[in-house]
């Protein structure tokens, strides 16, 4: 395998001068940090933000940048992943936009940082107190694709009128014999909002459950802000004879033999082989121990 | 083993460098500078200044510049660098009938006061290349002096007002601030102040499309382009320690003012209705497809069945801006392994105990 790039590499970015810390003008950040705020107090409610526009696409992750943008600070250690992984392009320009903005420590660990920004994933190794993890979202409107008008939606979760969800769940079950969704897997916070959680598999849903890490959601595109605050309820959305299953692969990791993670599939060459690999680098990296 | 993706850093640094390389394309040609690129992609720049939401000609080339002309990579360096802009203050309403006028048509009168005044206009142009611009040796002679009119030219829908044939849209006492959709997300249903600032930065071709679909029978409005006027226009602003309008500049600014017949109704005479577009520098085909669109949006309010998706806010606003559209059609370049991975996975799933089909 190709030996990892250190993320430390002196190429990597010098701190920017001339933009504001993290970029945002603070006016900005205090506008983001009360969305973050009604956020917090009203779990799964998506509260709308003057989202602005950032120097990376949208759908590229300027919602969770803003998120991270409005909290980071000096004594911050971030990490930031895509699909699990600290080496993805799309993880490594973030890391760059804020360690060129921000001059901040950063770290590939999960258990040293402070705040993680990660898109499709929630880390294997378990969340603690006082880490905040800020999520990508592209779409965070969980009825969009039943709903499409925004007024409409908007109603629906003003009178908690779920109908819809439930119908297609049961019409998969019908059609399928199971729930045909795999990520992006719908779920009830604290009994009283719909959310997305953001599309990750369904096998990282139950990490969200009474996490005692704070979990912020950023939609940059569709400007919106939501939250689940640490000790919430997060409830995987199922029926009492259909309940939810995080389903797991027989598989094990090529490379640390974890039968627990989840893991990413590598086409090995041109006559189908295939092996798996554990998603998340850092778990991992830490399973291998010091040798990798 | 090769695990492909990974180590992404240096792959995206020697990207940044290739990206430079296309960008300067033939060293042996002499590069481009920010002040041709203002001066001789005129109408390039006033697109890129139109979305970007920023007057600022310099900058635009200069975005166009780093863009390798691509509009709305432009637009977004724009938009980004503007997002970093505090805000100081709004100006005065922009008095567009005080305008110095390069150009003004109307096609509902064949004269009125002021005059028609063609400018430089492609319209009656024959779309013939002209091999002796690849000769680049070109000096225009100068085009005869048109007299200069230093009075305010009235617009035509002053003129119909005069018969009470149009509707006003003076704003009432206690009309609301309107919104600032560069500060406050857009919420439905969205007011006709909103609606017109997410189209004024809304894309060009999106916005032309969905005006050209009224013209073909999805919610057909009868427009007349009453006038379209181009030219330079004072911005006002009220300083707060001074308590009166000082003008801070001039900026160019494209104007349509599109005449729809309406009905009327049980209570209302018949009148002309009005649809509005409004752009920076001199963009025709924006400011008059906006106008369009902006018509059919007013379904609503005009009791107007909203059949048709011109008409339809949420999907017209919602989909109108370059940079979310862009961004987000462009967004299934990146990884997706974990998605792919977990519907891959529930497809064999299901797959499991059903006849298996192999294609031969």
């Amino acid at each position: 395998m190709n030996a990892p790039v250190p993320i430390a590499d002196a190429r990597a970015a010098a701190r920017e001068p001339h933009y504001n810390f993290a970029y945002l003008d603070e006016r900005t950040k205090r506008m983001i940090r009360r969305a973050i705020l009604k956020a917090v107090a009203i779990p799964g409610y998506q509260v709308p933000f003057g989202s602005r526009e950032m120097p990376l696409p949208y759908g590229w992750g300027t919602g969770g940048i803003q998120v991270t943008a409005a909290l980071i600070g000096p004594r911050d250690v971030l990490k930031v992943i895509d699909q699990g992984a600290d080496d993805t392009v799309n993880a490594v320009n973030i890391r760059r936009f804020f360690q060129r903005t921000t001059g901040v420590a950063i770290t590939e660990r999960t258990d040293e940082a402070t705040l993680i920004q990660t898109r499709h994933r929630i880390p294997e190794t378990p969340l603690a107190a006082g880490q905040i993890i800020v999520y990508q979202v592209p779409v965070p409107e969980p009825l969009q694709r039943l709903e499409p008008r925004e007024a409409e939606a908007r109603r629906m979760h003003a009178l908690g009128e779920y109908g819809l969800m439930h119908v297609k769940l049961y019409e998969d079950i019908a059609r399928y014999g199971r729930i045909s969704t795999a990520y992006d897997y719908p779920v009830m916070v604290h009994g009283r909002y719909l959310m997305s959680p953001s599309p990750i598999p369904k096998f990282d849903n139950p990490k969200m459950h009474m996490s005692p890490a704070l979990q912020l959601f950023g939609a940059g595109r569709e400007k919106r802000i939501y939250a689940v605050p640490p000790w919430t309820r997060v409830e995987s959305l199922a029926f009492e004879d259909h309940p939810f299953q995080a389903e797991k692969r027989a598989s094990r990791c090529s490379l640390c033999g974890s039968g627990e993670s989840f893991l990413d599939e590598v086409i090995a060459d041109d006559r189908g082989a295939r092996l798996f690999l554990c998603s998340d680098t850092d778990y991992c990296r830490q399973r291998r121990g010091a040798d990798a | 083993m090769y695990v492909a993706v990974k180590g992404g850093e240096r792959a995206i640094l020697n990207s940044y460098r290739l990206l430079d390389e296309a960008r300067r394309g033939d060293p042996a040609v002499p590069e481009l500078g920010v002040e041709q690129i203002r001066e001789q992609l005129g109408l390039a720049v006033d697109r890129v200044m139109t979305e970007g939401s920023v007057y600022d000609p310099d900058l635009a080339a200069l975005a166009l510049k780093q863009a390798r002309g691509d509009a709305v990579e432009a637009i977004f360096l724009l938009r980004a660098f503007r997002a970093t802009l505090p805000r100081l203050g709004y100006c005065e309403a922009l008095d567009t009938s005080s305008m110095r006028l390069a150009r003004r048509i109307s096609a509902t009168f064949k004269d009125l006061p002021g005059g028609q005044v063609l400018g430089p206009t492609f319209d009656y142009t024959q779309r013939l290349l002209d091999f002796a611009l690849a000769a680049q040796d070109d000096a225009p002679e100068p085009a005869a002096e048109a007299p200069a009119t230093s009075e305010p030219v009235p617009g035509v829908v002053d003129l119909l007002n005069a018969e009470g044939l149009i509707e006003m849209h003076d704003p009432s006492a206690g009309d609301p601030e309107p919104p600032d959709l560069t500060r406050s997300p857009l919420g439905f249903p969205a007011p006709r102040a909103a609606r017109l600032q997410n189209l004024a930065r809304g894309d060009e071709g999106f916005l032309l499309a969905m005006g050209y679909s009224t013209q073909r029978g999805y919610s057909h409005s009868h427009p007349f382009a009453g006038e379209i006027r181009y030219g330079a226009v004072q911005v006002e602003l009220v300083a707060e320690e001074l308590g009166f309008p000082v003008c801070i500049g001039e900026i160019e600014v494209t104007e349509c003012q599109m005449i729809n017949q309406f009905a009327g109704s049980k209570s209302e005479a018949p009148k002309f209705t009005r649809g509005y577009g409004l752009a920076f520098g001199h963009s025709e085909r924006k400011a008059m497809a906006m106008a369009l669109v902006d018509r059919a949006l007013r379904a609503g309010e005009l009791g107007e069945a909203a059949a048709s998706p011109a008409q339809m806010q949420e999907f017209v606003l919602s989909h109108s801006d370059c940079l979310e559209a862009s961004g987000f059609v462009q967004h299934l370049k990146l990884p997706h392994y974990v998605d792919f991975q977990a519907e891959l996975e529930m497809v064999r799933r299901m797959r499991e105990g059903k006849p298996v089909e192999k294609s031969a």
